[in-house]
């Protein structure tokens, strides 16, 4: 009986992605295609939606996510020098690739269709939003080198730290035991629903990130909280745990 | 959703093929026993196994084979959430981390001897010993109520079986018919547990049974976010619940589970479902090894959990007597590590980390209506003491609550792996 109901579901998904993976550059709605939106708005909605976590551009490189040149037409999880979650993994070897129509349904819902996603980010409701966004994000992948003002994507500068600070190499085992205390709500595995996910970060950005829940530049009571009461090699040492933590 | 799912299905597999790992590395192993499957002891045996990686010969003790955690029962009550959402089996920690997993009652410690006596006869002698059992309740706590009355007038203050029956109760309550509660007085386990309850009984109620009316008596003058439930309460369910405090005779309270009325200070109210909440004490494992004081609970080194009355013995979550930490799932969890890392010490050579501990507490109060209360801690000679706290405010808007119930999801997700998986 399991075994029937698996296969079952398999065969569905496979179905779901096979007709997502044939849809054309434009989105399908009941009144007909609906064509690329304006980048040039879409690029204000990257800098507030995405920016924190992915460059794209000339010399863009991966950080908390990866970089999305070219990510029209890449198989999910298809960067080799990046750390995906295991299900996004799963379901780019199951065939999943990005087109406009599945870049859609992952940006509106990520959990949607990613139940595992690493990716921290609740969705964006508004089709004209999407339509918008992927219309700049699109231009990244035509041609990105050839875009004459395409230098990477501004990184999102959260709290200036002093050098050495981030120059502290972080006490990995320290960092295990620290971070006993975060596993109680994020997942080790990466799994990022309704608490995000804090794996594989490069260092530098989780060590930001924590400088700013310290300073109360970023909001949230807990992580404030939590944040407070470590120290710049507390930080450190979570960071270097998280950056290669095994699931 | 999905991911809970796996969960389940995982540990079922792995329960399956085996419940019991054989010792393998020879009996020069020092031993570790853990009584208790719950957030303590199931946090402290997975950490000190894992990451002992084999050095520690590790067993844990736990009547049931199925664990359904406190914690989100009230969801279920409230129709929010499934039981089976919520009960976890101990496949997954005896496969992959070796965990002996014994399904029986500890019945005895013998702490000279350093042995535990269990049920079905065997005995387990260890090196060190954590004892995590949770609560029993105070027999004379309301008078009239005992635990064989339970099935009458449910606690549904240990999920399963208990929660399923009050659920029942309220669901088929008469038209306009009145729920009361007894709370319990202080301490006890989940402090906003009893308020998150009453917000589901009312939120049930308010669809089902719209005329039917809720009635606390409480022997305590405060409650755990009391502005914040009375807020909500004020906005989903106007006048549906009543609170009757010490003010007016709540803290002289008893109940007849025959003639389903319940006695405020000599003035008797005939109800049509009763939830007593009575007080509590450690679990009776902890005052069977004798480390529980008058109180009924057992004081432990704030430095790392152990019981104040033997350095081999360690005592974890709501059974322990520690400061400031509120009785919760959370806080178990957090002391769990901390006892790990000691027992680790003393018996392999890992690093010593001073002690850290944290707890928040989720309560839902309506539909997307979460809220949070919680604080850092740090160990005093004196006991574990509160640093910094936050709480959610009375205001916050409708967005911010939602995240806050999400986040409440996100957290019942990560603290069950990290009991678990």
């Amino acid at each position: 009986m399991m075994g029937n109901n698996v296969f079952r579901t398999l065969l569905g998904a496979g179905a779901i992605l096979a007709g997502l993976g044939a849809a054309p550059l434009a989105a399908q709605t009941g009144s007909g295609a609906v064509p690329l939106g304006d980048a040039a708005r879409g690029a204000g909605l990257w800098e507030q939606e995405c920016a924190a976590c992915h460059e794209m551009g000339r010399g863009a490189e991966n950080g908390i996510g990866p970089h999305l040149n070219r990510i029209f037409s890449r198989r999910a999880a298809g960067l080799d020098d990046f750390v995906y979650s295991g299900s996004i993994t799963r379901m780019g070897r199951d065939g999943l690739r990005w087109t406009y129509r599945t870049l859609d349904a992952y940006i509106e819902n990520p959990y949607a269709l990613v139940s595992g996603t690493r990716m921290s980010y609740a969705g964006l409701p508004d089709a004209q939003d999407r339509a918008d966004l992927l219309g700049y994000i699109r231009q990244f992948s035509d041609m990105p080198e050839d875009i004459p003002e395409a230098e990477p994507t501004a990184r999102r500068v959260e709290i200036d730290l002093p050098p050495e600070v981030l120059a502290i190499r972080g006490d990995r085992e320290w960092g295990e035991y620290l971070a006993s205390e975060c596993l109680t709500c994020h997942q080790r595995d990466g799994a990022a629903m309704g608490i995000p996910s804090i794996t594989h970060w490069p260092e530098d950005r989780f060590v930001a990130a924590m400088h700013a829940y310290k300073e109360g530049l970023r909001p949230h009571s807990v992580m404030q909280n939590v944040a407070r009461r470590l120290d710049n090699e507390e930080i450190a040492a979570l960071a270097a745990y998280f950056a290669t933590i095994d699931d | 959703m999905e991911l809970k799912r796996r969960t389940i299905l995982g540990s079922m597999a792995a329960g399956a093929a085996i419940l019991s790992a054989p010792a393998v590395l020879g009996q020069t192993r020092p031993r570790v026993v853990v009584i208790g499957g719950g957030s303590g002891g199931a946090t402290a045996a997975r950490y000190i196994a894992r990451d002992s990686q084999g050095a520690i010969d590790v067993t844990l003790v736990e009547p049931t084979r199925m664990y359904y955690t406190c914690y989100f029962s009230n969801l279920y009550i409230g129709g929010f959430w499934e039981l089976a959402d919520m009960g976890h089996s101990y496949g997954t920690l005896a496969a992959r981390h070796g965990i002996n997993v014994v399904h029986d009652w500890a019945v005895g410690v013998d702490r000279d001897a350093q042995t535990v006596t269990l049920a079905g006869g065997d005995t387990l002698p260890y090196d060190r010993l954590v004892i995590s059992p949770g609560i029993d309740f105070r027999e004379d706590s309301v008078p009239g109520w005992s635990v064989a009355a339970q099935n009458r007038m449910p606690h549904a203050y240990k999920a399963g079986s208990q929660s399923e029956l009050l659920k029942a109760q309220m669901e088929n309550m008469r038209e306009g018919g009145t729920y009361c509660m007894v709370a319990p007085p202080n301490p006890y386990r989940c402090p906003p547990g009893p308020y998150e309850r009453i917000s589901m009984v009312a939120h049930v109620l308010s669809e089902r049974n719209p005329t039917a009316k809720i009635l606390i008596v409480d022997p305590k003058e405060n409650f755990s976010k009391q502005g914040l439930f009375e807020d909500g309460w004020a906005r989903h369910y106007p006048g549906m619940i009543e609170r009757v405090g010490p003010d007016f005779g709540a803290d002289n309270v008893s109940v007849d589970p025959e003639a389903m009325t319940v006695s405020i200070d000599g003035v008797i109210e005939q109800v049509d479902v009763c939830n007593v909440i009575p007080g509590q004490k450690a679990g009776r494992i902890a005052e069977l090894a004798g480390i529980t004081d008058d109180s009924g609970w057992a004081p432990a080194v704030p430095a790392n959990m152990k019981s104040r009355m033997d350095d081999k013995v360690y005592i974890l979550g709501d059974a322990a007597a520690q400061g400031d930490m509120p009785k919760s799932g959370f806080s178990a969890n957090s002391q769990a590590k901390v006892a790990a890392n000691s027992i680790r010490h003393e018996l392999t050579d890992a690093r010593l980390f001073p002690a850290r501990y944290a707890n928040t507490c989720w309560s839902l109060i309506g539909t997307d209506d979460g809220v949070k209360v919680g604080a850092s801690y740090e160990a005093t000679e004196e006991k574990i003491a509160s640093v910094e706290g936050f709480i959610s405010q009375v205001g916050e808007d409708a967005d911010l609550r939602r995240q806050t119930y999400e986040e409440s999801i996100g957290w019942y997700n990560g603290i069950v792996a990290d009991m678990f998986s």
